[in-house]
């Protein structure tokens, strides 16, 4: 008996030489799309947004360079260079050229950036200067709100500097009918426009709009084919010869018209994966279901003999090649939360039908297949899990855990379907959901998610509580009252609840501010082409053209607020062993733990560098006031240190969330509630609501730069824990108690994701009995209603020999959070934190 | 709770979760205090005395062994239940020697069975046959340690001879649902293809014995004894090689028995 046909395909010797292309050279900076945008921009004043959006990307589409790179079977690059990117001054410019001189430099995620290029964006940025979405978005911004910004309780810099991205459009449909069906679909729609409609205006200028995207697109592909057939013309080796020909043939066919093959539906694709890229800056262009939409035309193929399996597995893996060839510049604040160059481009595999039977497909295996032959970090790859879900998918997943490429994540339909229903998707659409870019749930090509729509840094909270409200020496939240008043915990907890109601509420300010400057400033008819329900509308997604409508920003730091809080609970009101105005000197003096001069210069640095990239000015004396406040917290007396030794000696004392232990964890939900709940009740533009979500990306790290003390014994700091996951270190039962402590939280109403780490050595998935336990683990999990998990599969001492050595593991990438990214590229802090996350072993 | 075999009391001094090699899956470990046999190997010396010890970890002092109800031990062996039953785990007593704390063990094993936990021991079999007998009704895996044939050899190196044990596995194996046997490979002790063969060819001689775990010798507890302030003696030995190990594999596997390294 066989279910599933297959059983391993070995990799083609053309996937390692199109890799090598792929690293031989750094990143680079380009600077045609911003010339040509700005072009057409120049070119259509006065014009409706949509129609000046729709022919800037015409124009881009026309002019661009095209590039075909060495051996390259599906085609189509954004830059001419490879790992390079394009730059998107109608978002934002200035923290970009103000890092002219330093990119190539800086730690996280450098870029080359040549002369001319600068030479020709400066001259681009003068046309900017105040037209671009993000000045929008803050002329829009309340006063408070920009105030808790300054002061990083919160950040909604993705947006803010950026497109949105984070969507899966319908791949499918232009699989089925290409560009030139859409196009009709969108005429058809304008002829039942009548000119005195009162949306006329709106709804005929965004349908035109729609069709010249459809169109650009087109013009692109013909491009691709021209350029295909004339370097056939001009080649001397005959094999390469037939492949050029072969793929002139394809981009002038697709994506104009329905796909025929299975090839041409991978060459389609990927025009729809790259343009949907350079029409915007948004990240997360997530593929989604590609084991799905692609399978038809691999079936067909199959079915006929027109294809091998070998040929398909080897265009599978040049998509998949093709997927890291994309970066994104980020300012040097967002490169360290988003670090690794990591464009999370989600692709999941597995799960459900629409109508609720198993999904798992021979293209389910090939694409695991595909990650094992490339092992890089892109795309984000995801494995969907249900009780239905076939044992050997799961263990043939497990397999590519064991690699330690960091990849696959495992997500549970068990808990997503019911949740994604709860916020009013139909069950089919809910079942039919992928993931978006780190962790979040939507229902492909009808959703705006706005999924990652900010940080929301917990430990800042009870700061404010232990100050009143006060952060600096100015009031940044509502009064709650002196702590020393305090006589129940249960005040104490509340006036946590009330900073975090404050917050939240001006957070919700900042992204519906930066939501509407999108709408107005940066509309996108090429991806509404293929959202829907926009053609019917005649809207596009910015102004709430899609079925679905969501903002899903996330918090974190739900670990340290749970040991904390409980700490106070314990020591302070149960058992009395230390006053509040105690609690609240140790933390002001950081427990007494000084930094030393080296560390307080670095943090220092780091702190104003992070200023000045979000376009800040920086004073001498400030500077020397964060010196200050940096190196402050040592000096204290030798007698007051001893305190503190013995307080965090009572903390460290005490159990801690990732334990099992009842009493931690149930205050973990109650903390994770005090995020998760006030939340529900917001509304964004588009007629969406808010949903929460709990993940950290790689924030923890720098926003915990930014966070003083915090009770449960973290040091100024140091790394908030991420997601959550317990924090680095404190999970010392085992993996199945720390995914007992994880499970206990409320996994459906963070309907945006979870993100649960777990770090394995290698050890622990040795051999077919090492991959059965570990299916379990996953499988016993979900079965308490966790969402997700993911692995991180290296040794110690391999992370720290790359930490040395980094020349000798360019390639050893890592799960950081919600991604995986190449370890050598990351800072120095997060690949500590990355070390430093406990280490799973079978005991 | 109100069954009665909740009730015993017993002394313990461990449980660990997520073990995956002392019987089948996922499964939590239950640590009992007091041994019978000394084996110089042994890696949880804290085990042997029944005495609740202080260990001087390094200036850091732990109390080793507390006295617990059966009901404490089920709930929190309970909380991975999950884990069980996806992979087929469950409890496991080992020690110590739970054949020492017989009516602790059997309500223990009791217990583990009314919530539908599937049970195994890893046990010398250094006991009456009656107090064995009294688990096995509900006793899923018996996990038996034989460390050597020649008698004299055994108890030079456990300080107790053989024969009470090889009497008690022919009666174990008519009787138990499931026996496993296990041979800890020490060097200077077993390690030889002919010690080995002896054991894997009494182990075949069991009625219903297929199965046969060869453990290879590690030095994990050394820092133990050091913290007990006692002397290990075998501190010059090296752990058995890959190839070593291999050799010996071959050699159970050739007299007929499914052999692995490793539990």
């Amino acid at each position: 008996m066989k279910r599933f046909d297959f059983d391993g395909i070995a990799k083609s010797p053309r996937i390692d030489r199109l890799i090598n292309n792929l690293f031989n050279k750094a990143p680079e900076i380009e600077a045609d799309r911003a010339v040509l945008l700005t072009e057409a921009y120049k070119a259509t004043e006065g014009e409706p947004i949509i129609l000046r959006r729709a022919k800037a990307f015409k124009n881009i589409c026309e002019k661009l360079p095209v590039t075909i790179r060495d051996e390259e079977l599906v085609v189509g690059a954004a830059t001419k260079s490879s790992r390079s990117c394009q730059v998107f001054p109608e978002y934002s410019f200035e923290w970009l050229e103000k890092e002219f001189d330093t990119i190539e430099a800086r730690s996280a995620d450098p870029f080359y950036i040549s002369e001319e290029t600068k030479k020709e964006l400066r001259e681009v940025y003068k046309y900017w200067k105040g037209k671009t979405s993000s000045d929008l978005a803050t002329s829009y911004m309340a006063p408070s709100a920009l105030k808790a910004i300054e002061h990083n309780v919160f950040t909604p810099g993705n947006y803010f500097y950026n497109g949105v991205g984070h969507v899966t459009v319908d791949y499918k449909k232009v699989l089925e009918i290409g560009y030139k069906g859409i196009m009709n679909e969108a005429k058809k729609e304008l002829a039942l426009c009548d000119i005195s409609d009162a949306d006329f205006a709106a709804k005929s200028s965004f349908l035109e709009a729609v069709i010249i995207s459809c169109e650009a697109a087109i013009i692109f592909a013909k491009r691709y084919s021209e350029l295909a057939y004339k370097m056939a013309n001009e080649c001397a080796d005959s094999t390469r010869k037939q492949e050029l020909l072969k793929i002139s043939e394809n981009c002038a066919n697709v994506p104009e018209n329905g796909a025929k093959t299975f090839y041409e539906a991978c060459q389609s694709f990927w025009f729809v994966q790259l343009l949907v890229q350079t029409e915007s800056s948004g990240h997360s262009i997530s593929p989604g279901r590609f084991d799905q939409y692609m399978y038809p035309y691999y079936k067909k193929d199959m079915d006929a003999g027109n294809i091998t399996k070998e040929f398909a597995q080897e265009l599978i893996d040049c998509l998949w090649v093709k997927l890291n060839d994309f970066t994104k510049v980020r300012d040097l604040a967002s490169a360290e939360g988003f670090a690794g160059y990591s464009l999370f481009q989600n692709l999941i595999a597995g799960g459900q039908t629409p109508d609720g039977r198993d999904a798992t497909n021979d293209l389910s295996f090939m694409t695991i297949e595909a990650n094992m032959h490339v092992l890089l970090p892109q795309p984000s790859f995801s494995v969907r899990v249900w009780n239905g879900t076939p044992h050997e998918f799961m263990i043939k997943a497990a397999e590519l855990t064991r690699t330690g490429v960091g990849l696959p994540a495992y997500y549970n339909d068990e808990v997503i379907i019911p949740a994604l229903v709860n916020r009013g998707l139909t069950l089919e659409d809910a079942r039919n959901y992928n993931i978006i870019g780190c962790v979040e749930p939507q229902c492909s090509g009808k959703t705006d998610g706005w999924h990652d729509a900010a940080f929301f840094n917990m430990c800042r909270i009870v700061e404010l509580v232990f100050s009143n409200g006060m952060d600096g020496g100015e009031r940044i939240s509502v009064e709650t009252g002196n702590v020393e008043d305090f006589k129940t915990f249960e005040e104490f907890f509340d006036a946590y609840k009330a900073h975090m109601e404050y917050m939240i509420k001006l957070m919700v300010n900042a992204d519906n501010a930066i939501d509407m400057a999108h709408a107005l400033r940066c509309p996108l008819p090429y991806l509404s082409s293929m959202v829907d329900d926009c053609i019917k509308r005649g809207k596009s997604v910015q102004e709430g053209g899609a079925v679905y409508n969501f903002t899903g920003p996330q918090g974190f730091g739900i670990a340290n607020m749970a040991d904390g809080l409980y700490a106070i609970k314990k020591l302070v009101f149960d058992e009395k062993k230390i006053t509040l105005a105690e609690f609240k000197e140790a933390l002001k003096d950081n427990y007494g733990r000084s930094v030393d001069d080296k560390q307080a210069t670095a943090i220092t640095t780091e702190i104003v560098r992070q200023i000045v990239a979000a376009g800040q000015a920086v004073s001498e004396e400030k500077i020397a006031e964060i010196y200050k406040m940096v190196a402050q917290s040592g000096g204290v007396s030798e007698q007051k240190k001893a305190k503190y030794d013995k307080l965090l000696e009572m903390i460290d004392a005490l159990p801690k969330f990732g334990n099992d232990n009842s009493e931690v964890d149930a205050l973990a939900r109650e903390v994770a509630y005090t995020y998760t709940k006030p939340l529900e009740q917001y509304k964004n533009p588009r007629g969406g609501s808010y949903q929460a979500g709990l993940y950290p990306v790689s924030a923890n790290v720098p926003l915990g730069a930014q966070t003083g003390a915090t009770p449960d014994g973290r040091l100024a700091y140091t790394p908030v824990a991420d997601g959550v996951s317990p924090c680095a270190g404190r999970d010392v039962n085992g993996p199945t108690a720390a995914a007992n402590s994880v499970s206990k939280l409320d996994h459906f109403i963070a309907s945006n994701g979870t993100l649960f780490n777990m770090k394995f050595h290698p050890s622990a998935l040795k051999g077919r009995a090492g991959l059965e336990s570990f299916v379990s683990l996953i499988r016993a999990y979900f079965d308490q209603k966790g969402s997700h998990m993911q692995f991180n599969v290296v040794s110690r001492e391999t992370l720290r020999d790359a930490q040395k050595n980094p020349e000798n593991y360019k390639s050893l990438v890592v799960r950081v959070a919600g991604y995986s990214a190449l370890f050598t590229t990351l800072s120095k802090s997060l690949q500590d934190d990355i070390i430093n996350r406990t280490e799973q072993g079978g005991f | 709770m109100d069954k009665d075999f909740y009730n015993v009391r017993g002394r313990i001094f461990d449980i660990q979760k997520f073990s995956v090699h002392d019987g089948p899956g996922i499964r939590s470990i239950v640590f009992l205090k007091g041994c019978a046999l000394r084996c110089k190997w042994c890696c949880n010396p804290e085990s042997q005395s029944y005495d609740i010890q202080q260990m001087n970890m390094d200036g850091k002092i732990k109390t080793v062994g507390r006295d617990v109800t059966v009901a404490e031990v089920i709930e929190e062996v309970l909380k991975d239940f999950p884990y069980f039953r996806r992979s087929g785990g469950g409890i496991t007593l080992s020690g110590g020697e739970c054949l020492l704390q017989p009516d602790f063990s059997v309500a223990l094993l009791q217990a583990a069975k009314y919530n539908g936990i599937s049970t195994a021991i890893e046990s010398t079999g250094f006991a009456k046959y009656e107090v064995i007998e009294r688990l096995l009704p509900y006793l899923d895996v018996y996990l038996m340690d034989i460390k050597h044939m020649n008698s004299q050899k055994h108890r030079l190196f456990t300080s107790q001879p053989n024969e009470r044990i090889l009497e008690n596995a022919k009666k174990i194996a008519e009787n138990a649902k499931r026996l496993i046997i296990r041979v800890p490979v020490i060097p200077t002790f077993n390690d030889t293809v002919e010690e080995i063969t002896d054991i894997a060819k009494f182990a075949k001689s069991l009625k219903n014995v297929t199965e046969i775990h060869l453990l290879p010798y590690h030095k994990f507890g050394t820092d133990k004894y050091r913290w007990l302030g006692r002397e290990y003696e075998l501190e010059d030995i090296k752990t058995p090689s890959e190839q070593k190990m291999q050799e010996i594999l071959k050699a159970a596997e050739s007299v007929g028995l499914n052999a692995q390294i490793g539990g």
